[in-house]
């Protein structure tokens, strides 16, 4: 039997609920990305199948756009809590709850 | 063909200990470590969906760069001990309620909608992806390295020494 598209969204879904999981459960900002990280997966996850099981070829396309995103939001990301950590001495979320510049 | 459910099961299984194990995972590194296998399974489950191109560059940019670049991140930025230090979650029972619901509710909603079954030949090479891309989303494609530019000057303005010049 051959998976359908039904198994492949419903494993999409599982790895985006655990990236959710991992995002709102983590005080460590690495980690909020790592969970982040795990949601686009998933989404990326569904876009392929459904270019596979529509038959067209854009939603490739578009997961390769979402890909390129994810890629540069991690980017920015890293820059940011590298930035975090010079200012506080640690990366944890709760020490950045109050921006005074 | 007839390799294709065990295979299936098989990139299945990796990536969702990844995913776990990513989540759940009090070291950080390891955490990382984890989120590497659940995108290696990933690549597979792309190359598994006929999308070569994308299982290429799901491991060449996620599993060489992001994991890297997250490892980095992750040593840079600890001040004691990287490798053994602790990460304490914030409330997970509440976490895991509200991403368990939300599960439910998906999986309510795939179970119930009617899906497009197209199981026929599919061409989804490389060529196909690349005549797609640079035909009809030119437009997209060339925003997107726009953006990939920008994002490339914010993040060495951000991470940037201010008192080195």
């Amino acid at each position: 039997m051959i998976p359908t598209l039904q198994s492949y969204l419903l494993l999409g879904s599982g790895i985006f609920c655990l990236g959710l999981f991992a995002a709102l459960s983590r005080r460590n900002a690495v980690g909020l990305l790592v969970g982040i990280e795990l949601m686009a997966n998933g989404v990326n996850l569904n876009l392929v199948a459904f270019s596979r099981f529509t038959g067209l070829i854009d939603y490739q396309v578009f997961a390769l756009f979402s890909i390129a995103l994810t890629v540069a939001e991690v980017v920015v990301g890293l820059a940011i809590v590298i930035l975090i950590f010079r200012h506080h001495r640690g990366i944890d979320t709760d020490l950045v709850s109050e921006f005074e510049g | 063909m007839s390799l294709m459910p065990y295979a299936f099961g098989g990139l299945t299984a990796v990536v969702l200990v990844g995913s776990i194990f990513a989540a759940s995972s009090q070291n950080l590194v390891r955490s990382v470590l984890w989120l590497g296998a659940a995108l290696i399974g990933t690549a597979g489950l792309f190359a598994l969906l006929n999308a070569p191109f994308l299982a290429g560059i799901q491991l060449s940019l996620y599993t060489g760069g992001i994991i890297t670049l997250m490892l980095f991140g992750v040593m840079l930025t600890d001040r004691e001990h990287a490798v053994t230090r602790q990460n304490p979650s914030l409330n997970p029972l509440g976490a895991l309620l509200v991403a368990g619901t939300f599960f439910a509710l998906l999986a309510s909603a795939i179970m119930n909608t009617e899906l497009p079954m197209h199981m026929g030949d599919f061409n989804g090479s490389t060529q196909a992806v690349g005549l797609n891309l640079l035909q009809e989303h030119l437009l997209a494609f060339e925003a997107l390295s726009f953006l990939l530019l920008a994002a490339m000057v914010g993040a060495i303005v951000l991470a940037r020494r201010r008192d080195a010049e």
